[in-house]
């Protein structure tokens, strides 16, 4: 529908276009004017983009050129001596998205196929309307309640738990001290739920209801019709969602600042404070007190930018190609 | 698998997708009942007139931080606004072409962009120069976020103004500035006003692309050049702080913030509903 009604556009758009022509040449200064009023505001967002990846470039410049590769994979981050890497915060800050991921990604799944195919119709925008709603939540309340409410069940209850019955595995040693990786994990895990499941229901609506029914008529159960006419086509579109929401939880800022215990260290136990790139800036940027040091900082969120616009750029491509493809797929 | 294996197997897969909405509403539960629970009890007459006290005394208020949050947000809107409405008009009226796909494709990329960067880059364009945390770089910051939300709804929602509409302008002799000013965006409005409030929403909250701009500040500010108080970075400052005392006024005002982004977000669902009932 996207692509179609885009091309219908340009028709229209050509139709006005040529009536204006046709008729008398009232107002056209004032219409040429407006038009590159109008131009130039919607190309001044361009601008900005632009001017933002300049901008970082040539701040971060002194500490690319001091320490060039070595700054994304040497673990020293010593202000006084002036020597910065942030493989640490790398690390961080993938396992973080990761995990928030893990969890994310299966439930993100089950309230996407329960709102767009198996859920009662009266239950679907009210349930709908409420997950939304968390995305509206501001991330420093997330942060708030992440002190105070899910960082004390986290140390008194679950890491000891997991520590008794699985501590064999590194993932769950050490003591608890409820703020750190776990604890950012399930924040950001809560945070992107939003962002993946409705987009992926969204993907979900876009299958035509004749394949649905179709695989019904075959004798499919609910479930089956699920698996084999609704998941197939959706699978790009679903990772689309996923990468969205993988980019959001990459630069997601004050919640996991306030819970992950910002820490230079790479732990394999997901009970130990972290660091991630967004919270290290937040952290010690208005603190840096030299230039080469605000020059690091500068970088690291050149990284993040980076990262973030690949995969923001994959996934909208993603998304895009397949609400074009479902629609081509005659109804 | 025989006919009734497959048929259970498909109810339970249906409780699974229902367990997974249940699930994910237990959070939002937690959080609203805490904030409630926590925070009532200090927002008060005092929470909106005083300032906040320092460590120890009890009471006190963050009346600078909330009307520094409402400034911010102003300043944002007043630059940022046009720039996102009428670049989105540009894109639904005359967006034809790989240049306009150019715009789109920026603006959603630019909604991707961490918040804490754009912190970085208003910190460089503004308070480096001016040598000064700001409520302008705060305002730039919040700005650069308004932006490519209120670019992409204005956009999609003007598209749906029927065509008819204006070729009936045109016919009348009416020219395509007139028509796309008083005809096509006056029917829209309802539509733009709450893709403009759905975005409020989004940056009153934001608090990383303030850290380094707006800073935040004890007291009143006396001009736009001056460090300011915003209500999410004075809940951050209190939330991290040792003290009993600051972690309520932390809750009330989160209860305050998250008051204030409910409202807009149900002041624009409430827009959208009537604009429907308009046209249907």
């Amino acid at each position: 529908m996207i692509a179609s009604s885009r091309k219908s556009r340009s028709a229209d758009l050509e139709r006005i276009e040529s009536l204006i022509k046709k008729g008398a040449p009232r107002g056209r200064l004032i219409d040429e004017a407006f038009r590159i009023f109008v131009g130039v505001l919607a190309w001044s967002s361009v601008g900005l983009a632009v001017l933002l990846f300049l901008v970082l470039l040539r701040e971060s410049w002194p500490s690319i050129r001091q320490f060039g590769w070595a700054f994304l994979w040497s673990s020293e981050w010593d202000a006084v001596k002036e020597h910065f890497g942030i493989l640490p915060v790398i690390y961080g800050t993938l396992v973080s998205s990761l995990l928030a991921l893990i969890f994310a990604v299966p439930l993100s799944m089950g309230i996407a196929i329960f709102l767009s195919e198996l859920g009662p119709p009266w239950i679907r925008k009210p349930l709908a309307a409420l997950i939304e709603l968390l995305a509206a939540i501001p991330s420093v309340i997330y942060g708030l309640w992440g002190i105070f409410v899910l960082c004390p069940v986290l140390r008194t209850v679950v890491e000891p738990f997991l520590g008794k019955h699985f501590g064999f595995l590194p993932l769950f040693q050490g003591p608890s001290y409820g703020v750190g990786m776990l604890a950012a994990g399930i924040i950001l895990s809560i945070m992107i739920i939003p962002t993946i499941s409705s987009i992926s229901r969204e993907i979900f609506l876009t299958i035509p209801t004749p394949l649905k029914e179709g695989a019904l008529a075959l004798g499919a159960t609910r479930w089956e019709m699920i698996q084999l006419a609704v998941l197939p086509p959706s699978r790009s579109g679903i990772l689309g969602a996923v990468l969205l929401g993988l980019g959001r939880a990459l630069g997601e800022t004050m919640a996991v600042t306030m819970v992950i215990g910002n820490r230079h260290d790479i732990s394999l136990s997901l009970f130990e404070p972290a660091y991630t790139m967004a919270s290290l800036i937040a952290n010690e940027f208005s603190e840096a007190t030299t230039p080469l040091y605000t020059a690091a900082l500068v970088e690291t969120g050149l990284v993040l930018l980076i990262v973030t616009l690949i995969l923001n750029i994959i996934a909208r491509v993603l998304v895009w190609s397949v609400s074009r493809q479902v629609k081509g797929v005659p109804a | 698998m025989n006919q009734i294996g497959r048929k259970i197997f498909s109810a339970a897969m249906v409780l699974a997708t229902l367990i997974c909405a249940v699930v994910v509403l237990v959070p939002l539960i937690s959080i609203l009942i805490y904030l409630i629970s926590k925070g009532i009890g200090s927002v008060n007459l005092d929470f909106f007139t005083h300032l906040p006290r320092p460590v120890g005394e009890a009471g006190g208020g963050m009346a600078n931080a909330i009307v520094g949050s409402l400034l911010l947000i102003a300043l944002a809107c007043l630059w940022a606004i046009p720039v996102g409405v009428f670049g989105g008009v540009y894109l639904s009226e005359f967006g034809k072409g790989t240049m306009s796909s150019v715009i789109r494709f920026t603006a959603d990329v630019l909604t991707g962009v961490p918040s804490i960067v754009i912190g970085i880059f208003a910190y460089t364009l503004f308070v480096l120069p001016m040598r000064s945390f700001s409520v302008l770089s705060g305002a730039f910051a919040l700005g650069v976020m308004l932006i490519p939300v209120t670019l992409r709804t204005t956009e999609e929602i003007v598209k749906t103004v029927p065509v008819t509409l204006r070729e009936a302008a045109l016919a009348l002799g009416i020219n395509r500035f007139r028509t796309t000013v008083s005809i096509v965006m006056k029917t829209a409005m309802s539509g733009i006003m709450t893709g403009i409030l759905l975005a409020i929403a989004r940056v009153s909250g934001e608090t990383a692309p303030l850290l380094f701009t707006a800073f935040g500040n004890r007291v009143w500010s006396q001009s736009l050049t001056e460090p300011i108080a915003a209500l999410p970075l004075q809940i951050f400052a209190y939330a991290i702080s040792p003290f009993e005392d600051w972690h309520r006024q932390a809750w009330a005002g989160a209860l305050v913030l998250i008051g204030i982004v409910f409202a807009l977000t149900l002041i624009s669902r409430f827009l959208t509903k009537t604009r429907y009932q308009a046209h249907h």
